[in-house]
């Protein structure tokens, strides 16, 4: 079997996850196997093997067939690192769960982000997003949009969706940082992990003592109260809906910043005409796709797909990036093109997992990219976008990301 | 065109509502979908189709009728 020349084997097996070429090139080998076998055996850390899938039709169709399952518990699971196992293993969030235990969690939620509700935080979204660049005028130039816009943004959101004082959000980005890195010791995931969990279980308490006009407050009255959920069960969903609600949005909107900064005539199109924005960021999350080596699956019958057969077991890797990259699916995938039509990108994933969130991010990403290059339309990175460092992390992630911009009637 | 949706399917994505936002909403419950036109205008048949196709959980179904 053809394998990536820099993809370690063993067992003649490509080893999984495979090394990325930089910030916005996925593996080669994911090219590679989509054209020769595009459902293929990979070796994970633990000698386990799965079944890593790089077409988007396949992903989507396996990612909506009722005989896979979502549950981290399946002994076929399979997980990138041993991070990721201590991350994983013990989720009771509906992220892990299959109809129809998924949808009885799932739609606790699903008002609370429907496209029309979410719709009415543009304003918060754009007041957040607003003092954030004031302070960014304030403090620079310089300044780093990781840390004074990309980390701030969602969880200064989802602290107002959950009626938290921003101040709060440190103490949950730095424990969600530990346990999405991929090289973490998987002791100190678990310790993270645990803390999380005791820091929400004492927020639905101190919400069930005085409850506000926020989403905790709402589903302990609604759900907790009414007997309809378990406490244990509305604690793993919040901790779940935290990490998922600032980490995910933090690294679009870093790197989607430097995609834009590095196609200056299409930024300059969505600048001068902002109804573009809309499509531009649905081409942003199919672009860079922050999901590079998952989600994962695990089979629970026997699948016949593209010529080989999945057994009752085995585990199945469908990163989203494979998916959005896909010629059949994307023509010409790897050029950035804000006019294509991208909505079919599973950037969200696909099927009864596909992200519940997803109205809030495509929220944040307009207004924030909107907002940002009118009001420093001069930005530009002081960083080649090929040098800044990429994390060992489970999401698409740059560390920091130094800018400058011209102060107008000041000469540097 | 004639579209029937599956609400025991329907997970609350949305997408439909941001595809089509004259045929689909979302109800105030569960965010399940709300079909306000089930024979929808044929100018709106392209944006039908769409949320159909975007649909992750195989909700929308639609009828062609002959011509």
């Amino acid at each position: 079997m053809k394998t990536s020349t820099a993809t370690e084997e063993r067992d003649g097996l490509p080893a999984f996850p495979m090394p990325r070429q930089g910030p916005f090139q996925p593996p080669h080998a994911y090219a590679e196997l989509r054209a020769e076998q595009p459902v293929a055996r990979v070796r994970l850390w633990d000698g386990r093997a799965a079944w890593l899938v790089t077409r988007h039709a396949e992903i989507r169709q396996l990612l909506s067939d009722p005989r896979v399952s979502a549950r981290r518990q399946h002994p076929g699971f399979p997980f990138a690192t041993p991070a990721r196992a201590a991350a994983e293993r013990h989720e009771e969030a509906f992220i892990s769960k299959d109809p129809p235990e998924h949808g009885r969690l799932r739609k606790m939620l699903t008002r609370y982000f429907a496209v029309r509700r979410i719709e009415r935080l543009r304003p918060v979204v754009q007041d957040i997003v607003d003092g954030l660049i004031d302070d960014i005028e304030e403090s620079g130039p310089p300044a780093d949009l990781v840390r004074q816009l990309a980390l701030e943004l969602p969880a200064r959101t989802i602290c107002h969706i959950f009626g938290l004082p921003p101040e709060e959000r440190h103490y949950f980005q730095s424990r969600d940082h530990r346990r999405n890195a991929l090289d973490s010791d998987p002791a100190d995931v678990v310790a993270a992990t645990e803390e999380m969990l005791h820091y929400v279980d004492a927020l639905v308490a101190s919400k069930q003592r005085s409850p506000g006009d926020d989403l905790i407050s709402e589903l302990v009255r609604d759900q907790l109260d009414t007997g309809a959920a378990e406490r244990g069960e509305l604690v793993a969903i919040l901790r779940h809906l935290l990490a998922a609600g600032h980490d995910t949005t933090a690294n679009m909107i870093a790197l989607g910043v430097v995609v834009l900064l590095s196609h200056p005539d299409q930024l300059a199109q969505a600048t001068t005409d902002p109804e573009l924005w809309p499509g531009a960021v649905e081409e942003l999350l199919r672009y860079i796709s922050v999901f590079q080596i998952s989600p994962n699956r695990v089979a629970t019958e026997d699948i016949e797909i593209a010529g080989v057969t999945i057994r009752t077991g085995d585990g199945i890797i469908t990163p989203a990036v494979a998916a959005n990259r896909d010629p059949h699916a994307f023509p010409d995938p790897d050029t950035f093109d804000i006019h294509r039509q991208a909505r079919h990108h599973l950037a969200f994933a696909y099927g009864v997992h596909q992200c519940l969130g997803q109205p809030l991010a495509r929220l944040e990403l307009q207004v924030v990219f909107r907002t940002l290059f009118e009001r420093l339309p001069t930005l530009e990175l002081t960083t080649p976008a090929e040098r800044l460092a990429v994390r060992e992390y489970l999401l698409l992630s740059i560390e920091e990301l130094p800018v400058t911009w011209t102060v107008p009637g000041v000469s540097r | 065109m004639h579209i029937v949706v599956d609400t025991d399917r329907c997970v609350g994505g949305g997408q439909c509502v941001m595809a089509a936002p004259e045929i689909f909403d979302q109800n105030d419950d569960d965010g399940t979908v709300v079909l306000l036109r089930a024979d929808p205008p044929p100018d709106a048949s392209a944006a039908v189709r769409e949320a159909a196709r975007l649909c992750p959980a195989l909700a929308i179904t639609l009828v062609e009728e002959e011509q």
